[in-house]
């Protein structure tokens, strides 16, 4: 594991399926029953129509980078420069992370490129989902 | 809607502005408070209504000695201060209270008797953004720009000409914390913050504050300074996290607020002569204008790169130098509002000729809200 890093997320109930599936290597969103769409971050109810008609999904993983900034600070349990990313998922939301496996350069990281989910355990209870490029991906 | 029938008659910053360590946040608020209310001639015993961000309302109006009949503790970051300017029209026209003040204080230099950063890790932001090493506001504003430059061919160049225009405001006025001119290559050199940011392109942090103060238009004509009328406003929200943001190239809350503000006051973008918009980060003008309608999506930078929003240039814009030349104590919008009094009042250090309406823009949180107001040196 790398060095610890801060602050570690504290789930409630409603993103408890969240973590729970983090844990176990899957990244879970949320879609509406009602208007099909998915979403995130979690909650009980679809914030596109307001229906509690709601299931927890398995997403394939798979994101495009939307965005990002390479932090050239000190910040606890990160060595700078290191880039701070938003990617869209192929199901439709998107969401902050970081990037692994790829050089934090502006050369390196291009928008719109592919890349594919993997967990990093911080604790027993907490994984985080970040993302790396698709290896197959130009 | 209230167009025009509320006025502001008081408006002061603090006695000092930068590096004031002998303050405290609510000492802060009080001398811009005092300030305000010599100014316009007032005491606190005339104040019926108060209110403020970062502090509570109870705490400013105890502090001063007033007993207001209303009060609105509306916070929702640096753009609490317009807001403010909005409701008290509201409730003024609405006979809620008769005189408003409006106060913001801030240590955010000096860090004295100011209030904690930080979130609860159980939050949204603490779960879903926290653990990604964001630090703070240099890394979660920024992070649309890129997105944007990708989509709309903002250059590198463009973005750092807008620190560089700014300080061309700023060293004309005496009172801004950065009065030195700097050059695209300048800001281009500076230290990396987050790229693709430099030092130069984001904002300062000072000590410092500012107050209104706010009556009906038909006892405006009575105080000694000119009155600067409240032509119209805006506000809005959109996300507390600004990876949820629906669009990295515009803003929502900015579109919405900026229409509401121009339908009220009734009037149209070629009657603005002058224009605020807080810029915590050189790309939020650039945002501004776009979404505030005053140029077409893409068109920005490329606007202020050809001197447009410059001294002598046809849309003046953050006369003052910004919160990346002036000031920017943490909730800037206080100080963009000021600005616009002055400019309206012909009272300003980089005094624009013939100035009759400015627009005041605000942002709060990143990209999380918004308030907008249209302010006018003539009853409508």
């Amino acid at each position: 594991m790398p060095e610890p890093r801060l602050p570690k997320p504290k789930p409630t109930p409603e993103t408890q399926a969240y973590w729970d599936g983090a844990r176990a290597g899957e990244l879970r969103l949320q879609r509406c029953r009602a208007c099909k769409r998915a979403y995130f971050p979690p909650r009980p109810f679809c914030p596109h129509c307001a229906s509690r008609d709601v299931e927890v999904f398995r997403a394939s993983g798979r994101a495009t980078l939307y965005s990002y900034v390479i932090h050239h600070r000190e910040s606890p349990g990160f060595t700078p420069p290191y880039a701070i990313a938003v990617v869209a998922l192929e199901e439709g939301p998107r969401m902050m992370t970081n990037l692994v496996g790829v050089a934090q350069t502006p050369e390196a990281l291009v928008l719109d490129m592919a890349l594919e989910v993997e967990f990093q355990a911080l604790d027993a209870e907490i994984s985080l989902p970040l993302f790396r490029p698709t290896k197959a991906s130009s | 809607m209230t167009r025009g029938s509320v006025a502001i008659v008081g408006a002061a910053e603090t006695t000092e502005l930068g590096v004031i360590p002998h303050l405290s946040q609510l000492g802060l608020h009080a001398d811009a408070a005092l300030n305000a209310l010599a100014d316009c001639g007032l005491s606190p015993s005339d104040i019926d209504g108060v209110a403020t961000a970062g502090e509570s309302p109870t705490a400013v109006a105890h502090y001063l000695g007033i007993t207001p009949a209303w009060v609105d503790g509306t916070a929702v970051g640096g753009c609490s201060f317009m807001l403010h300017v909005r409701h008290a029209a509201a409730a003024i026209a609405q006979g809620l209270c008769k005189t408003v003040l409006i106060t913001h204080g801030q240590s955010g230099r000096s860090r004295v008797g100011a209030g904690g950063f930080g979130f609860s890790a159980s939050s949204l932001a603490g779960q879903f953004e926290a653990p990604y090493g964001v630090g703070g506001p240099p890394t979660l504003f920024t992070i649309p720009v890129l997105r944007f430059m990708k989509d709309f061919g903002l250059t590198h160049e463009q973005l750092a000409m807008v620190a560089v225009v700014q300080r061309e405001w700023a060293a004309r006025n005496p009172r801004a914390m950065h009065r030195d001119p700097i050059t695209v290559e300048d800001v281009l050199a500076s230290r990396l913050i987050a790229w693709p940011f430099h030092l130069l392109e984001c904002c300062l942090v000072t000590d410092g504050g500012g107050a209104l103060v706010l009556v009906s238009a038909e006892r405006a004509r009575d105080f000694p300074m000119k009155p600067v009328y409240v032509l119209g406003s805006g506000e809005s929200v959109e996300t507390p996290l600004v990876s949820q943001m629906e669009d990295f190239t515009t803003s929502r809350a900015f579109r919405v607020s900026g229409r509401m503000a121009f339908a009220e006051a009734g009037i149209t973008h070629d009657d603005v002569d002058h224009l605020m918009i807080y810029d915590a980060f050189a790309h939020l003008p650039i945002y501004g204008l776009e979404d505030l309608g005053f140029v077409a999506r893409g068109e920005a930078g490329k606007f202020i790169q050809e001197r447009n929003t410059a001294p002598g240039g046809k849309l003046p814009l953050n006369t003052n130098g910004g919160g990346l030349s002036y000031t920017h104590t943490g909730m800037y919008g206080m100080f963009a509002l000021q600005e616009s009094v002055r400019q309206l009042r012909g009272t300003a250090p980089a005094q624009v000729p013939d100035v009759r309406i400015s627009v005041a823009h605000g942002v709060g949180g990143m990209f999380a809200a918004a308030g907008t107001v249209v302010l006018a040196n003539e009853a409508p």
